[in-house]
């Protein structure tokens, strides 16, 4: 299936009204992050999204691809599963090698040349993780964050799925607005679960959940993204110190006045 | 009568993907029935005809194969299915040994695996997996897109022919392709014979002996009823 577009009708909240956002849609390319407090609902309507919820899950939504609804029936050949959820909680869990799970996934999903794949993947992975994934590595044996990091790559260049959702991962400790930068060179569907403001600003648009409720959709507009800009500042200044601290460098606060140039923010 | 053999490595989501089947085959309006065959302790026949109200039982192999048991009394299972009024029985193995497979000719084997148990699990399990039909791949929210799509092909690189069905049992997903199934599944014939050939071995059936039903076999033995006791020289 070629899919073009996505559109989430609105369903219910927990409370049982409908729900303000009566509907969103997203285009190839469309990056969206989904905000709120913790259990507001946030990674409940992600999950809508991975099943196509079809009036059939808790919060009532309906998911349409290319303004279609997915009926009950219809199994996408799991070879060439649109979406790919990439979850708080996903570990690998496989006793292989990175580089043999890598090659037999290049295989299921039918690439031209594998070997040029996982070259790929592993160069995406790597440009987010502290230290650089080695193949010869077991799967579980990677950090929460080279498997984060390999995870992303492995969806967007192998699995090359139209639609990617990714819940909180800035909690994996990876470079999250270098992955932010690379994902925006693939023209696919993005949906970011984030309390990140920086993520949530550089994104198209995003989503105020509340009880469980889609309560408003905010389309980011010029200032918002020259806010971003800032705040991308901020978060490299806390790379840098990131940078030092992990290196063993000790700090002084001639370091944190160059720090604060760079930033040409007035305290 | 259509009989339904689930098998698969312990606590692996047997009846977790059983209940689901249930309640989705009693708002179509089919009547199944549940046989748990166990090796020392089992509740689920309990927790079944509480949450359904349909004919369940179990029985515990104890000192016998838990397969071998499930040879010796599936003939009398599936007249105590009749009897109760049932035209689907369900029969949910103990699942231990990885020499035999329980699924006989006719029925519909449905072996359950849990994705989160290795890639080297296709490889190892033989027979159960090997002569089922299907092949359920439960727990898939625990593990990652990507490697739901290697252990699938796995396990069809172990079992060519096999249906490959993905499934969260906990919360329904993924299950209407196993009702669908089980529905399309033929009616057993009699009499019964297992599926495949069990290895070499000393018990009768271990020897060859594929008749289902005590009657046809000697040494040591049970019935639903009776406890074990011991026919031959």
């Amino acid at each position: 299936m070629d899919i073009q577009s996505i559109c989430v009708m609105g369903g219910t909240g927990k409370t049982g009204e409908p729900e303000k956002v009566e509907r969103f849609e997203l285009n190839m390319g469309d990056i969206i992050s989904i905000v709120g407090p913790t259990g507001c609902g946030k990674t409940t309507l992600i999950n809508d999204i991975e099943l196509f919820a079809n009036r059939n899950t808790p919060s009532n939504r309906l998911v349409m691809i290319n303004g279609e609804p997915i009926s009950e029936d219809f199994t996408f050949d799991p070879r060439k599963h649109p979406i790919a959820l990439i979850s708080q909680h996903t570990n690998f869990l496989s006793d292989l090698p990175v580089g043999e799970f890598l090659k037999i996934h290049a295989k299921v999903r039918g690439g031209d040349n594998p070997e040029q794949m996982i070259g790929e993947t592993l160069e995406f992975a790597n440009q987010l993780t502290g230290e650089a994934i080695i193949t010869t590595t077991g799967m579980t044996e990677l950090s929460g964050g080279q498997t984060r990091s390999l995870l992303i790559a492995d969806a967007v260049i192998i699995g090359n799925s139209p639609i990617i959702l990714l819940d909180e991962i800035e909690n994996a400790g990876i470079h999250r607005s270098r992955a932010l930068e690379l994902l925006k060179q693939f023209k696919k569907i993005f949906v970011f679960v984030t309390h990140d403001p920086h993520i949530a600003l550089l994104s198209d648009y995003r989503i105020i959940m509340k009880n469980g409720s889609m309560e408003k959709l905010i389309c980011t507009n010029p200032a918002e993204r020259k806010v971003a800009g800032e705040l991308g500042k901020i978060d490299n200044l806390m790379l840098n110190f990131r940078t030092y601290i992990r290196s063993g460098q000790e700090i002084s606060e001639k370091m944190m006045a160059e720090q604060m140039e760079t930033l040409k923010l007035t305290n | 009568m259509k009989l339904i053999i689930f098998a698969g490595p312990p606590t692996c989501g047997k009846t977790t993907v059983i209940r689901q089947v249930i309640r989705r085959m009693l708002k179509k309006g089919h009547k199944p029935a549940y046989l748990k065959i166990d090796v020392l302790y089992a509740d689920e026949d309990k927790i079944i005809s509480e949450e359904f109200g349909i004919p369940a039982k179990k029985l515990y192999s104890g000192e016998l194969c838990p397969d071998h048991c499930n040879v010796v009394v599936m003939d009398e299972a599936v007249e105590w299915a009749e009897k109760s009024g049932s035209d689907f029985l369900f029969v949910e193995t103990a699942g231990l040994c990885l020499r035999c497979s329980p699924y006989i000719e006719n029925s519909l084997g449905v072996v359950v695996l849990e994705a989160t148990s290795g890639m080297n699990l296709p490889y190892k399990i033989g027979p159960m997996l090997t002569l089922a039909d299907i092949a359920v791949i439960t727990k898939i929210d625990l593990i990652s897109q990507a490697e739901r799509e290697v252990f699938r092909y796995r396990v069809i690189e172990a079992a060519k022919e096999i249906t490959v069905v993905e499934s969260n049992a906990l919360y329904g997903i993924g299950i209407d392709p196993i009702v669908k199934h089980i529905e399309r599944s033929g009616e057993i014939e009699q009499p019964m014979f297992l599926r495949g050939n069990p290895p070499v071995g000393t018990c009768t059936i271990c020897v060859g002996k594929k008749e289902i039903g005590a009657k046809n076999h000697f040494g040591v033995l049970r019935t639903m009823e009776h406890d074990l006791f011991y026919i031959g020289e």
